[in-house]
């Protein structure tokens, strides 16, 4: 009793042959050999997000971004000219780390002329190269233009800062992004720079809160309570159906119904969403960045319903981007920290409020995101623990979590390869074989 | 009714001074207040704060909301606090997100008011 069309050959699953529609192994999501090689396959591999150009005003502005499982801190900063650098967050004198505060495992952020290293006062500019040394006639034979920071890739799409710790990455940011890059282009995300972020760390892996992001068939069960009773109890009878899933392997998206922003009848929401005209879709009222650019990326809303709320794209290997039909976006990252363990983090950016009242608005949709949040986590630890278990080795995925499935296919295929390969055995024009 | 220790509201908001304490600067310490207060408390700030919701917004919403006044400023604080409390109050019947555990959340970065 679909309520909405699926592909012709009967599921979306199915319209990918080679994805299989059997029962799934999820030794993927505990074995610490297999999580070591997701590390050194994808991790230290791929494109990997580090934040928003907002984070950096001015010349000068840097944050850290620390990388337990790379053992590695990298060091972002806007240089003189306004590009986004990244480096090693390393002193070449005797290895110190070069950016820190009180605590040299917690991240930082600032504005700064030149990066001076604490220990011995070796000074760096902004583009990395060494520019002080102290005493330098005590040393031998040194060469101050070989002895800039190390780098790291980096480079920018739509304002996402994303760096690559593989030397030479096997792809640019714009093709391993494909055909994102172009598909949601355009989307006004320099606009909304009213951000939350909060994080947390989970014990679970970091695909199991990815699985939870990409299906919605949780929804109406484990966020059952947060509704009204009636509306409730109809979510629960019906269940849920995506409105369209696409693979982009090793990208995806699932594209969701909303239609609750605002209800139809007041009596569908709870009373202080009605009188703050917010709820987990966000703020009711558009801002006008938003209605005033109703030309969307391509990419968004592809069955062109009219009940359409969300799209969530998973952008490979470990962030999510969730456009909100209301006009705001949020973002998932999670970073492996463990076979059992992730961080976690995410941010809700709305275009900045012009009143109180939208002030408000956007301070409940928080709120209520968090709720939900909680709940989501709250099942991760229960679910890791039994999987590890053992007890059962193999878990049904229905056509709903299309998305769990080919994360974890995708996965595979990447670790097997050794790198990003060069096709999927499930993507239309592959043959059989998705090693490269 | 002036309290020289919590947060001074607007003359025309005084029937909410006995929550004034609910004004708090960060979601943490508004989030915090919820998991240390009873059903009980949070009831009655909800039920004093509902019936002037829309018109607390109102009032606010006539300063510039980069330059709030003292009072509209901790009125609106009140209001973000009320988010807080509703989920307890219209949705969980108790404190926390039921089965949340041990689980916490780290507020990284909120928008300043
Ligand atoms: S380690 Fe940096 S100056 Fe010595
Ligand atoms: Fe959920």
């Amino acid at each position: 009793m679909a309520h909405f069309p699926k592909p012709a050959e009967g599921s979306w699953t199915e319209h990918y042959p080679g994805l299989g529609t059997g029962p799934v192994s999820y030794k993927d999501s505990y074995d610490p050999d297999y999580w070591q090689q997701e590390i050194d396959a994808i991790f230290k591999k791929e494109w990997l997000c580090v934040g928003r150009v907002e984070r950096l005003g001015r010349a000068g502005s840097y944050f850290t971004r620390e990388f337990p499982w790379a053992k590695r801190s990298i060091l972002v900063v806007k240089d003189r000219e306004g590009t986004v650098r990244a480096f090693y967050n390393v002193c070449r004198h005797r290895g110190n780390k070069l950016v820190w505060d009180d605590f040299p495992n917690e991240e930082t952020s600032g504005v700064c002329r030149q990066l001076t290293c604490k220990y011995h006062g070796w000074r760096y500019d902004l583009d990395g190269s060494l520019v002080f040394i102290q005493q330098e006639s005590e040393f031998f034979d040194v060469d101050k233009d070989s002895l800039g920071l190390v780098p790291v890739a980096c480079d920018v799409w739509e304002g996402f800062i994303f760096v690559n710790l593989d030397p030479e990455p096997q792809q640019t940011l714009a093709e391993a992004l494909a055909p994102l890059a172009d598909g949601l282009a355009g989307y006004p995300f320099g606009e909304m720079t009213q951000t939350y972020e909060v994080r947390s760390e989970i014990d679970s892996n970091w695909k199991l809160f990815i699985d939870a992001f990409v299906e919605f068939y949780h929804a109406p069960v484990l966020h059952q309570r947060q509704a009204t009773a009636e509306e409730s109890q109809k979510l629960a009878s019906i269940g849920f159906e995506g409105l369209h899933y696409e693979l982009f392997s090793p990208h995806s998206m699932v594209s969701s119904w909303g239609g609750m922003s605002p209800p139809k009848d007041p009596s569908m929401v709870k009373p202080i969403e009605n009188l703050l005209r917010s709820g987990l879709f966000g703020p009711w009222d558009k801002p006008a960045a938003v209605n005033d650019n109703q030309d969307l990326p391509p990419l968004l809303n592809p069955s062109k319903h009219r009940a359409w709320g969300i799209d969530s794209f998973v952008l490979w290997p470990n962030f999510m981007i969730l456009f909100w039909e209301t006009g705001w976006y949020l973002t998932y990252t999670y970073w492996p920290l463990g076979p059992s363990k992730h961080l976690f983090e995410t941010t809700l950016n709305f275009v900045p409020p012009e009143n109180a009242s939208q002030r408000a608005s956007q301070e409940f949709a928080f709120s209520t995101f968090k709720e939900y949040a909680f709940q989501d986590a709250n099942t991760l630890e229960a679910t890791q623990t039994m999987i590890e278990s053992e007890v059962v080795d193999t878990f049904m995925l229905n056509d709903q979590e299309i998305l769990c499935r080919h994360h974890h296919a995708a996965v595979r295929e990447q670790v097997k390869a050794g790198g990003r390969p060069a096709s999927y055995p499930w993507m239309p024009g592959s043959e059989n074989g998705g090693g490269g | 009714m002036s309290d020289t220790t919590a947060a001074p509201l607007p003359a025309d908001f005084a029937d909410l001074d006995p929550f004034a304490d609910w004004a708090l600067d960060t979601w943490r310490e508004r989030y915090e207040k919820r998991l240390d207060s009873t059903m009980d408390e949070m009831q009655a700030f909800y039920d004093a704060m509902m019936p002037r919701l829309s018109e607390a917004l109102e009032y606010c919403d006539s300063f510039d909301l980069h330059d709030l006044p003292d009072e509209a400023r901790n009125l609106l604080l009140l209001t973000f606090s009320l988010c807080e409390a509703s989920f307890p109050v219209e949705a969980w019947r108790q404190p926390r997100v039921p089965d949340s555990g041990s689980a916490d959340l780290e507020m990284v970065r909120e928008p300043p008011l």
